[in-house]
């Protein structure tokens, strides 16, 4: 690597035997991540904290923040910010983004397949009960055509890199995945905050991140609207991810609505203005299925508006992402996604998945049970990294209560071996240290896919943890794809 | 959002004039006046034993329980704000995220009397910031139209309650009448409007109760009176429908226009002679309804808080 004198921060970081995103490995170094290692040096450690405090600063004070509600008062919270970027060379980026391609087109296919002629399931190459059971399935989808084939428009791909530096699937977003807003505010907060460090490095930009959004939204306008009015459609403010709502709407130039501000006549979808009612021909909603629409689906549903579903079925209507996606980043159905790609694609997953034990299968089962010390065990249905129980870092006692769940509840859990999940330099009170990280790369699907070049890099900011969730005590980074 | 920064814009200068040119012959300052001018006596005294500068001070700067207070109003600006910002701009936001979050962290140390003066300053320039900024960067769409009329409705209420709670040294019977005293106390109330220099443009010597409240009532060209006001809010009415919504709005124009043509053609000495309470209580019963008219013919309902733009689809 670089010289890094006595002196330097640099000096001390020693990823030890995890894979370094900004080093490499001891035997393969990622060449491309050398200036920029060698210019965080240069600027020594009080210049970072320096640089790190503004720009903590600057997230708040531009509300750049997720709310924390509690009886008597909203507090705005950053997502904690890191200042030293993670570095992907072009050949990691050349796998992800054929990767991600690749895994998104499948999930395509498999959701069309399930909602026409379900082949899939006649032969046998996914358990029908674990699909038609789901409570993510939804029947009423049946039938339904949807313009392009395309059910999930935007997806993230919750990645992680082992030890031998092999990127692997660990999760599917095909819902509502969010935190794409923060990659593109990522990157500014860096512009502004360490311009030098930038300079002649030949990142990728994301800033149009809006733009392709709305192309490929606008492509799923219903048949004969040349100029598609597109709005987002948000749960309101006391959503947490509002902010991203803000920021998507505002990078689009589209109004951003609640359900209230919509209404469904004549199976055709208009919004309220001051000049009366203005057709709507997409929506690109923030609201999960069960809210969206109480004439179809949960009658109780103050945030969406009745009538959204028809329009969407009578072809009057884009609705991304689709209706029953989620029945697709089921976390029992991914344990079959490698056989799903093959099935559609006939080819190999350029991103393998991390092996995964399906516990509502016998075998499964046993063998999580045999193995509990060493493995991951996670709930199918939870999101936020709640109520996983990491095996290798467990109590007995976690374990045996792991054991209980288990056997109450197998359907509920899948298993997977523990990953040693790669580490980024990361400013620490004690200095720069390695801290595990994660990657969501965020895909748009409307006729074609097309990937942002960056994703979401997630840190685990306590020394150790591998939990990379904002809301167990995880930051974020920059991501800088290297052209 | 424009109705909440023009309260608190105009609570700090009330406050930093009181302070400063606001004192009895003794010297001594009464902020009792302060809380009858918001008319605020009954809660305030639930929480406070007497109006001691301090007291009053911390009530309308820095208490929560106050809906009235800087704080309570520039945190409502800002919810207002996080409701409309995907159509304010994001330069509107962060400067109110940055007043609201210093204004949050202030102590009862910093509302001292001592330092009030100071205090008031920085509210006052960050209110003026956002007016600044909204001019320099808020879109031109409807928005900025109701925008505009928040703030002229709410500048004309501000102006008509600062001139009512003075009223009665209008009284002929009133003792000290033509004092020093009276003068100092008219003095106070045009810099309270930011009017002092104003006036004194036009009537360079002297300061005749009646030409101060003909002024803050009826000068065309003083950007608080009341007439002015009321004649903004009439062009910015006339533009939104023109440009957008030519057959919305028609009750809320008939009765600005009306509103209008009645300051333009009222005389302050006639008004005086018929009672200046009675007429500003009219006054502000017109703006609540010209308020109400404007939220019925857009929005079809009654906007509390003044005609602030609800929901988002306001493409």
């Amino acid at each position: 690597m670089t010289d890094t004198n006595a002196s330097s921060p640099l000096a001390s970081y020693d990823p030890q035997s995890f894979f370094c995103e900004m080093l490499g490995r001891r035997d393969a170094p990622n060449r491309c991540a050398e200036t920029v290692w060698q210019r965080i040096g240069e600027l020594g450690l009080d210049e970072l904290r320096a640089r790190s405090r503004d720009a903590e600063l600057e997230l708040y004070n531009f509300g750049i923040t997720f709310t924390v509600y509690t009886q008597k008062d909203a507090i705005d919270r950053i997502l904690p910010f890191d200042v030293i970027p993670r570095v992907i060379s072009p050949d990691d980026w050349h796998t992800i983004e054929t990767g991600v391609t690749q895994r998104v087109t499948a999930i395509n296919l498999f959701l069309w397949d399930l909602y026409h002629e379900q082949k899939i399931l006649k032969d046998g190459v996914v358990p029908r009960d674990l699909v038609v059971g789901n409570k993510n399935y939804r029947p009423e989808m049946v039938g339904v055509d949807v313009p392009h084939g395309t059910y999930v428009h935007i997806n993230g791909t919750d990645l992680v890199r082992g030890d031998d530096g092999r990127f692997v699937v660990l999760e599917d977003n095909g819902r509502t995945p969010s935190g794409v807003s923060y990659v593109v505010e990522n990157r500014h907060l860096m512009q502004r905050a360490f311009p030098e460090l930038m300079d002649n490095i030949g990142i990728r930009p994301v800033s149009n991140y809006g733009q392709k959004l709305h192309e490929a939204l606008a492509e799923i306008a219903p048949a004969g609207v040349t100029d598609p009015q597109v709005v987002l459609l948000s749960p309101g403010t006391y959503n947490s991810a509002y902010f991203e709502h803000i920021f998507l709407a505002r990078e689009m130039g589209v109004p951003l609505v609640e359900g209230r501000d919509l209404v469904v006549e004549n199976d055709r979808a208009y919004m309220r203005t001051i000049a009366g009612l203005q057709p709507v021909d997409v929506i690109y909603r923030r609201i999960n299925d069960d809210f969206l629409d109480p004439e179809a689906f949960d009658p109780e549903s103050m945030l969406g508006t009745a009538g959204l579903f028809r329009a969407f079925c009578k072809g009057k209507l884009g609705l991304a992402n689709g209706i029953g996606t989620g029945v697709a980043d089921d976390k029992a159905v991914y344990a079959y996604m490698p056989r799903i790609i093959k099935y559609y694609l006939d080819q190999e997953p350029i991103l393998p998945n991390v092996e995964t034990h399906i516990c509502r299968e016998p075998k499964g089962l046993g063998y999580t049970l045999d193995h509990l010390d060493q493995l991951v065990v996670k709930p199918v249905g939870e999101a936020g990294g709640y109520g996983i129980t990491v095996g290798p870092r467990a109590s007995r006692a976690e374990i045996e209560h792991c054991r209980k769940q288990l056997e109450a509840d197998p359907a509920n859990y899948i298993s997977q071996p523990m990953v040693n999940l790669s580490v980024s330099p990361t400013l620490v009170e004690s200095g720069i240290e390695p801290r595990h990280v994660d990657l969501r790369p965020f895909a748009v699907t409307g006729r074609e896919t097309w990937v942002l070049p960056g994703g979401l890099t997630r840190v685990a900011l306590a020394k150790g943890s591998i939990i990379v969730n904002s809301s167990q005590g995880g930051g974020s980074k920059d991501t800088w794809v290297l052209a | 959002m424009a109705r909440y920064i023009e309260r608190a814009e105009n609570l700090a200068r009330v406050l930093d004039v009181n302070e400063t040119f606001s004192r009895d012959s003794a010297g001594g300052q009464n902020w009792m006046s302060v809380l009858e001018l918001y008319d605020d006596g009954e809660r305030f005294f639930e929480h406070h034993d007497a109006a001691t500068a301090e007291a009053v001070i911390r009530f309308y700067v820095l208490e929560l329980s106050n809906p009235g207070s800087i704080l309570s109003t520039v945190r409502m600006a800002r919810e207002n704000a996080r409701t409309l910002r995907p159509l304010i701009s994001t330069e509107m936001w962060t400067q109110l995220n940055i007043f609201h979050n210093k204004l949050r962290e202030l102590t009862p140390e910093d509302a001292r009397k001592s330092r009030l003066a100071r205090l008031c300053g920085f509210i006052k320039e960050a209110c003026q910031a956002h007016t600044g900024i909204t001019e320099g960067t808020f879109y031109r769409d409807a928005g900025w139209y109701f925008y505009q009329m928040g703030r002229n409705l709410e500048r004309a209420d501000q102006t008509t309650r600062l001139l009512d709670a003075k009223y009665h040294l209008l009284l002929p019977e009133a003792a000290a009448v033509g004092s020093p005293v009276d003068a100092s106390q008219w003095n106070a109330v045009l810099r309270s409007a930011s009017g002092y220099h104003a006036f004194r443009r036009i009537y360079p010597s002297g300061m005749e109760p009646v030409a101060v409240a003909g002024f803050l009532m009826f000068h065309e060209s003083f950007p608080r009176s009341v007439a002015a006001c009321i004649d903004g809010f009439h062009r910015n009415l006339s533009e939104l429908r023109r440009r957008y919504v030519p057959a919305v709005g028609e009750a809320t124009a008939a009765e600005v226009e009306a509103l209008r043509v009645s300051l333009e053609n009222s005389e302050i000495e006639q008004v005086i002679s018929q009672g200046l309470h009675e007429y500003i209580d009219s006054v502000q019963l017109k703006l609540i309804s010209l308020s109400n008219k404007l939220g019925q013919d857009f929005f079809g309902a009654e906007v509390p808080d003044g005609p602030e733009i609800h929901g988002a689809a306001q493409a």
